[in-house]
């Protein structure tokens, strides 16, 4: 078994009076794909906003790369190393794409061919440079969003539901990108409702609901089991036939 | 791969146009050319010491979310911290040499500045920290803060006006044509030229200034790029705090007299322009500060009753026409 990167032990996470986390486990290995399924409102986006601490776990522990990183601020919990893509992709509209690169590169300027290796997959960011980054498509703003979290070798990649409404030609480019950053040593956990999206993307594969993780294991064995799909992600599923 | 066309990038030029498109249509209707440079130059400097004053609440309202009704408190410490140096250096503003005039306008200055900036800093800290995301609990407060920084004014100077003559190569006006132009105003519109070059450089070519614009825009983003924001926030209030203080000398040497009142006075022409150029935006505050200044001004000429109103007239038509304000579509 690969040595896990991120841990998560028994984490509770409430916002306001609402318990939302409700006691996750969760192990994404060391230079893979891991995968968290489950349907609305199980607590995906959460789980990721409570490893980035904008959100603060109640209670348990949240291990990075051997430190509990649990009750940390967000701005560090960046700097040991994760780098987050949010569901609405929050690229900055008002700068450019250079710009909402630039802003990444904590560590100096942009590395010229870390910026090529990255065209490579999105030649698309190339073509926008000095473009605003508020004038381009859905698809290509997912592609700054994601350019600008590894836009510096980050050692883990959060990354919230990047598919979401795209058209399948951008997703087919996205499977292709994560793949690469893969291959780049980055470890990357990916948050999805679609099923079929995933499923030769993903090493590893954690299913949550109400709150809970309730299925963990290798993307092989779920992606081969029709029964333990349906009775997992029943409604998921159907939803993305 | 999507291959779509280069989008065009959108330029939104209409609120730029507007101040231009004012100044030239008010020509026909003053009438008389001297006069239309004279309201023309009196509204531009009007509007520039009011983009100087407002420019710092914008970016705090922008950046932090913060309703500052304690921002006039700022513009009054800093004319009276220019005292401090204004005063005793009588010898230079009323010698007969411009060097040694703006030497002592540009120690009152920096003086000016030094202490707002300590002011905001500390303001901060102690007074808006607590009440982050709170909006109700911010207005009550900073106008409680304002309320004491306007008795502590009356404690430290005393009660009544004080005189803040102009610098002697500073007064009375150039004749161009038949047009007077006075020679402050002028200064006025350099220094505000100047802030906003600044403030355009510092915003667009600086790292520290891309972060404050994809600041204003989520901040949360930021934090999660690995930035403090939390430090970027004090820096802009007491940069902004800084500000008031520079525009708070600017405007009490333009009125010649200090009152610890002076920055709760123009409160309501700051906000005005805040709102018309929209939260966050400097380069909106700075066509708004001109606009509700040219506006002013004109119908003080055309419509003196209307003068009265015409800045709510003028928030209301660019509200209607831009909700947020000039810089969002």
């Amino acid at each position: 078994m690969t040595e896990p990167l991120l841990t998560l032990s028994g984490v509770h996470t409430h916002i306001g009076e609402y318990h939302i986390l409700q006691g996750v486990d969760l192990v994404v290995p060391r230079g893979g794909i891991s995968v968290l399924l489950g349907r609305n409102g199980a607590g995906k986006t959460t789980t990721l906003r409570t490893i980035m601490g904008m959100w603060q776990a109640s209670a348990g522990q949240v291990m990075f790369d051997g430190q509990d990183i649990a009750g940390r601020k967000t701005p560090d919990i960046a700097r040991a190393g994760i780098a987050y893509v949010p569901e609405s992709m929050a690229v900055f509209s008002d700068l450019t794409v250079r710009e909402n690169l630039y802003l990444a590169a904590r560590n100096g300027p942009l590395d010229t061919a870390r910026l090529e290796w990255i065209f490579g997959f999105f030649p698309a960011l190339k073509k926008f440079w000095n473009y605003p980054a508020g004038n381009l498509s859905g698809g290509q703003k997912q592609m700054v969003a994601i350019a600008r979290a590894i836009v510096e070798p980050r050692k883990l990649l959060l990354v919230d539901e990047p598919t979401k409404g795209l058209a399948p030609a951008i997703i087919r480019n996205l499977i292709d990108a994560f793949r690469e950053v893969k291959e780049n040593f980055t470890t990357v956990l990916l948050v999805e409702q679609n099923f079929n999206v995933v499923k030769t993307l993903g090493d590893t594969v954690a299913v949550m609901d109400d709150g809970r993780i309730v299925h963990a294991g290798p993307m092989a064995e779920l992606a081969g089991d029709s029964a333990l799909q349906q009775q997992l992600l029943g409604l998921s599923l159907d939803a993305h036939q | 791969m999507n291959d779509t066309a280069l989008p065009a990038v959108q330029r939104d030029l209409a609120p730029h146009l507007l101040v231009p498109a004012l100044v030239l249509a008010m020509l026909p209707l003053v009438g008389s050319f001297p006069t239309w440079v004279t309201l023309t130059v009196a509204g531009l400097a009007m509007g520039m010491m009011i983009f100087i004053m407002a420019s710092g609440l914008t970016l705090v309202f922008g950046l932090m979310n913060v309703l500052n009704f304690g921002h006039g408190a700022f513009v009054s410490v800093g004319a009276f911290a220019a005292t401090l140096v204004l005063l005793p250096m009588h010898g230079w503003m009323e010698a007969d040499s411009l060097l040694l005039n703006l030497g002592a306008l540009g120690l009152a200055i920096v003086v000016a500045m030094a202490v707002t900036a300590l002011l905001g800093w500390a303001f901060e800290r102690v007074i808006i920290m607590p009440v982050y995301g709170q909006h109700l609990k911010q207005i009550l407060i900073t106008m409680g803060g304002m309320i004491v920084a306007e008795q502590l004014i009356g404690v430290i100077w005393g009660p009544e006006q004080i005189a803040l003559p102009l610098p002697t190569t500073l007064r009375g006006a150039i004749i161009v044509g038949d047009a007077a132009i006075e020679k402050y105003r002028l200064v006025a519109v350099v220094v505000g030229l100047l802030v906003y070059l600044g403030m355009f450089l510092t915003l667009n070519r600086t790292k520290v200034g891309l972060l404050i614009r994809a600041g204003v825009e989520n901040g949360e983003m930021v934090e999660a790029l690995g930035y403090r924001i939390r430090r970027l926030f004090v820096a802009v209030f007491a940069v902004g705090s800084a500000l008031a203080g520079l525009g708070g000398v600017m405007w009490g040497l333009y009125k010649e007299t200090l009152s610890a009142a002076m920055g709760s006075e123009v409160m309501v022409m700051v906000f005005v322009t805040v709102i018309i150029g929209g939260l966050g935006s400097v380069s909106g505050c700075f066509t708004g500060a001109l606009l509700m200044a040219l506006v002013a001004n004109y119908a003080g000429f055309l419509a003196p009753k209307l003068a009265l109103v015409s800045n709510i007239v003028l928030m209301m038509a660019v509200l209607l026409w831009r909700p947020a304000g000039l810089a969002r579509k």
